[in-house]
């Protein structure tokens, strides 16, 4: 039974995360940093940020990705499932009823201006997240060297993020190495 | 049986594409062509509708293409084969992680990731911030400064970060705020 109970939560969790994230994968961090880090504390700001690199770095949609790994990471692969089916529940219920009932809801003016509220609040809300995250990602000049690296490639050109990742994750082992001679 | 079909091109396109749900949407566009059993007019639609709506941008064009193509159960066949290859990728990542997670080459390949995906999410925070806060597309067809800043926006952001900084709630609230803000002042 408490297993059951403990599939559920993540289940549970997941689902208002899916219907609370607007805006993508990214809108996605916010909300785990308020359910898994502070509320729950499933989880800390530096493993949030290793489950967004692996979620990057693999096939598929982001949100997905992170969604299963921290399924797997609480209670294996059951839990995997559970909070992947979570995170789908909403996109197929809201998605659904949209193309059934209201096909053309971006036409209404109300509509397309409280989007446009919505899309100003997320910017905040990813970039309130971001700074959190910058905290434990960033500890040294090398790191702040990779960050700017990578925001200035992705933001200016268009290399695919794998490339970035993988390049990064080099990066590491060859400072690390650089610094106290091979020991991490 | 087109439920199987619709299954497996998903999945094909859950595991070739990288980067997340934007990924996806060349995949959309060729298998439209393909099939034909949507138009590239279309996707844009779906585009429209899966930013606008909660949930994952990719999850949910492909329930949409889905539902589009076969109805309900459209849907659901093309979320699971989206969803699938995920699983079974992070399933396998997540157990190798588990065995060598302490290994100096695991935390040290992680010590230089961390930073590099705040930086991916830094580059898709100011994408955001180029076609809300900013007209970008505009300021580069008419080159006036003026153009360039969404006033309104803008000062609804400013609102909203005091408040977020200063009272620490659940971050629907800010988003049901910034609705009824965005239709109160018809921000475009």
């Amino acid at each position: 039974m408490d297993r059951l109970k403990a599939y559920l939560d993540l289940f549970l969790t997941f689902v208002r995360i899916g219907a609370l994230m607007f805006g993508g994968g990214y809108a996605m961090l916010p909300l785990l940093q308020r359910e898994l880090v502070e509320k729950r504390q499933w989880t800390d700001e530096e493993e949030l940020a290793d489950y967004f690199a692996i979620g990057q770095c693999t096939p598929g949609v982001i949100a997905i990705n992170t969604a299963t790994f921290i399924g797997m990471k609480q209670k294996g692969v059951p839990g995997a499932l559970a909070a992947t089916l979570g995170m789908v529940c909403p996109s197929l219920i809201i998605i659904t009823i949209i193309f059934m009932f209201i096909r053309n809801f971006m036409e209404y003016a109300a509509v397309r201006y409280a989007f446009n509220g919505i899309r100003a609040c997320v910017v905040v809300l990813i970039g309130d997240a971001l700074f959190k995250l910058m905290k434990s990602a960033i500890k040294d000049r090398w790191t702040l060297g990779i960050f700017l690296a990578v925001f200035l490639l992705m933001s200016a050109t268009s290399l695919s993020p794998v490339l970035l990742i993988v390049a990064a994750g080099f990066a590491g082992c060859v400072i690390q190495a650089l610094k106290g001679g091979g020991r991490a | 049986m087109i439920l199987l079909r619709l299954f497996g091109e998903f999945f094909l396109t859950g595991l070739f594409a990288f980067g997340g749900g934007l990924a996806t949407l060349p995949f959309l566009y060729s298998l439209g062509e393909r099939t034909g059993w949507f138009q590239a007019s279309e996707v844009v639609d779906m585009l429209a509708v899966s930013e606008s709506t909660p949930g994952p941008i990719g999850i949910n064009m492909a329930t949409f293409a889905g539902c589009k193509t076969a109805g309900i159960p459209g849907g659901i066949a093309a979320t699971l084969g989206l969803v699938a290859p995920s699983i079974i990728v992070i399933v396998i990542v997540a157990k190798f992680l588990a065995r060598f997670k302490t290994h100096p080459l695991v935390q040290n390949t992680f010590y230089g990731l961390r930073p590099a995906s705040t930086g991916m999410i830094a580059a898709a925070c100011l994408g955001i911030v180029k076609v809300t806060l900013l007209d970008w597309a505009l300021f580069q067809e008419t080159g006036l400064w003026g153009d360039l800043f969404n006033g309104k926006a803008i000062l609804l952001a400013a609102v909203l970060l005091i408040a977020v900084r200063l009272t620490r709630k659940h971050p629907v609230i800010y988003i049901a705020a910034a609705a009824a803000a965005g239709i109160l002042f018809q921000i475009e």
